[in-house]
C-alpha cells in the first residue's frame, strides 16, 4: 500500500525535481554551470583564400598529367594492356568455340532422349500443338514461374529507383519535371494521334491472339505481352496519362501481378502435386488443335501475358514521370 | 535464300559494329533497332517465329523506347530550336 504524501513534502523529494527538469519548468544547470553562447561560424577573407590556394596546389598535384611521369605511363600502359587483354579474350573464346562437337551432328551430346521425347510424346502428354509452347509451359514451368517472377522483381526495382516522392510531386522540387510532362506531354501530335487510333487497336489485338493461340501456333505468353506492352506506350505517347489512368493504374498493376503470378503458382502446384502422387489429372487435355485444349497451358498463358504487358507499361510510365 | 541470309548476316555485321563506332548515342539506338528487326528476320528463316515475334516487340520495340526516354533524362537528346539556340549564344 503506498501512502499519500502532501504536496508540500512532495515538492522537496528529488523526483519532483526531475520531473520538473523533464516538463522544462526548471533547469537545475541554469545558474550553477557557466555557459557561453555558441559562437556563429564564420571565416575571414584569408583562410578563405588560404584555403582555394590549397585545393588548387592539390588539384595541380594530383591531375597534373604533363608533369607526372606516373600517371603518363600509366596511361599508355593501360592502352596496351586493354587491347592485350582484349586479344586475350578473344583468343581464349575462339579456342573454347573450337572445342565445341559441330554443329548439326547427330552424335552431339545435345540429342539425347530428352529432345527426342518432347518431339515425340509432346503432343500427347502436353496437348498443345506447338512444341515449344508444351515445353516451356508444361515440361519446364518452373523456370517460366522463375521468369516471371524476375520481371516483377526488376519492376519492383524499377520502381523504388525511379519513384517520385507524394509529397514534392507539386512543388518545383525533383517532381516538377514529371508534372511538367504531365501537362505538356500529349502535345496533340495529328499524325501521331491519327496512326495510333488506327494502330493500337490492331496491335493489342494481335498480342490477344498470339497468347491465346500461344500453345495452338508460333507466340505465347512473352512474346503477346511484349506486343501488348509496345501497343500500350504508343497510345501513352499519342493522348497523353490522363487517358491510360482510367484504365491502368499502380494498383491495376500490383492487383493484376499479383492475380496472375498467384495464379500461375497454383495452377502448377496442383499439376506438380498430381503428379508427384501419380494422381490422374482433372484437367482434360481435350483435342489438340482447339483453342480450349492442352490444359493448363491457355490459363498460364493468359497469367505470362498479363505479367508481361504490365510490366513493360509500368517500366515505360517509370522512365518516363517516375510516377502513374 | 543463301543469298538473302547473307546478305542478312552482313548487315548484322555492319549494324553491330557501327553502334559500338557511331559517336551519337540518337544514331546508335536507331542502329540498334534495325539489328532487332534484322535479327527477328533472321530467326524467322532459322524457322522459330515464337522467337522472331518476341524480338521484333521487345528488342525493336520497347527496349529502344527506354533507351529513347533515358536519353531524353538525361538530356542527351536536343531539339532542333534549343540547338539553333546554342549555336547563337555561342
Amino acid at each position: 500500500m503506498s501512502k499519500k504524501v502532501s504536496q508540500e513534502k512532495y515538492e522537496k523529494t528529488r523526483s519532483y525535481r526531475m520531473k520538473q527538469w523533464f516538463d522544462g519548468t526548471r533547469d537545475p544547470f541554469l545558474n550553477t554551470v557557466e555557459m557561453k553562447p555558441q559562437k556563429v561560424f564564420s571565416e575571414d577573407k584569408e583562410t578563405l583564400e588560404r584555403r582555394a590556394e590549397d585545393r588548387k596546389k592539390l588539384r595541380e598535384r594530383i591531375y597534373d598529367t604533363a608533369g607526372n611521369t606516373e600517371v603518363r605511363v600509366f596511361r599508355k600502359f593501360y592502352r596496351v594492356a586493354s587491347v592485350l587483354f582484349c586479344i586475350c579474350l578473344v583468343v581464349m573464346l575462339l579456342a573454347a568455340v573450337s572445342g565445341l562437337p559441330t554443329f548439326g551432328n547427330p552424335g552431339n551430346p545435345v540429342n539425347n532422349e530428352v529432345a527426342a521425347r518432347y518431339i515425340e510424346n509432346g503432343l500427347q502428354e502436353t496437348g498443345a500443338v506447338n512444341i515449344v509452347t508444351g515445353m516451356i509451359l508444361d515440361y519446364r514451368a518452373f523456370d517460366t514461374l522463375g521468369e516471371s517472377h524476375v520481371l516483377f522483381i526488376a519492376t519492383c526495382t524499377v520502381l523504388i529507383l525511379l519513384r517520385l516522392d507524394k509529397s514534392k510531386k507539386g512543388s518545383h522540387g525533383i517532381g516538377y519535371e514529371a508534372e511538367e510532362d504531365r501537362i505538356y506531354e500529349p502535345k496533340n501530335d495529328v499524325i501521331l494521334q491519327t496512326v495510333a487510333r488506327i494502330l493500337v487497336p490492331p496491335i493489342v489485338i494481335f498480342g490477344i491472339y498470339v497468347i491465346l493461340g500461344g500453345h495452338l501456333g508460333p507466340g505465347g505468353g512473352f512474346s503477346g505481352g511484349a506486343v501488348i506492352g509496345a501497343g500500350l506506350i504508343l497510345y501513352v505517347n499519342a493522348f497523353g496519362f490522363a487517358k491510360t489512368e482510367r484504365f491502368f493504374h499502380e494498383k491495376t498493376y500490383k492487383r493484376l501481378s499479383f492475380c496472375a503470378l498467384a495464379c500461375y503458382a497454383l495452377a502448377k502446384s496442383y499439376s506438380f502435386y498430381t503428379g508427384a502422387n501419380h494422381i490422374e489429372s482433372m484437367i482434360p487435355l481435350g483435342t489438340p488443335g482447339a483453342i480450349l485444349s492442352s490444359g493448363l497451358i491457355l490459363i498460364l498463358n493468359i497469367c505470362v501475358g498479363l505479367v508481361v504487358a504490365g510490366t513493360m507499361y509500368t517500366f515505360y510510365v517509370m522512365f518516363r514521370k517516375g510516377a502513374y | 535464300m543463301q543469298f538473302f541470309m547473307y546478305i542478312l548476316l552482313g548487315f548484322l555485321l555492319v549494324c553491330a559494329i557501327s553502334v559500338s563506332l557511331s559517336k551519337n548515342l540518337l544514331n546508335s539506338i536507331l542502329v540498334y533497332m534495325s539489328y532487332s528487326l534484322v535479327m527477328s528476320i533472321i530467326w524467322i528463316l532459322l524457322e522459330s517465329p515464337d522467337l522472331a515475334i518476341t524480338e521484333a516487340a521487345v528488342g525493336a520495340g520497347v527496349t529502344s523506347v527506354l533507351f529513347f526516354v533515358t536519353l531524353k533524362k538525361i538530356h542527351a537528346i536536343m531539339k532542333a530550336e534549343e540547338k539553333e539556340g546554342e549555336k547563337k549564344d555561342e
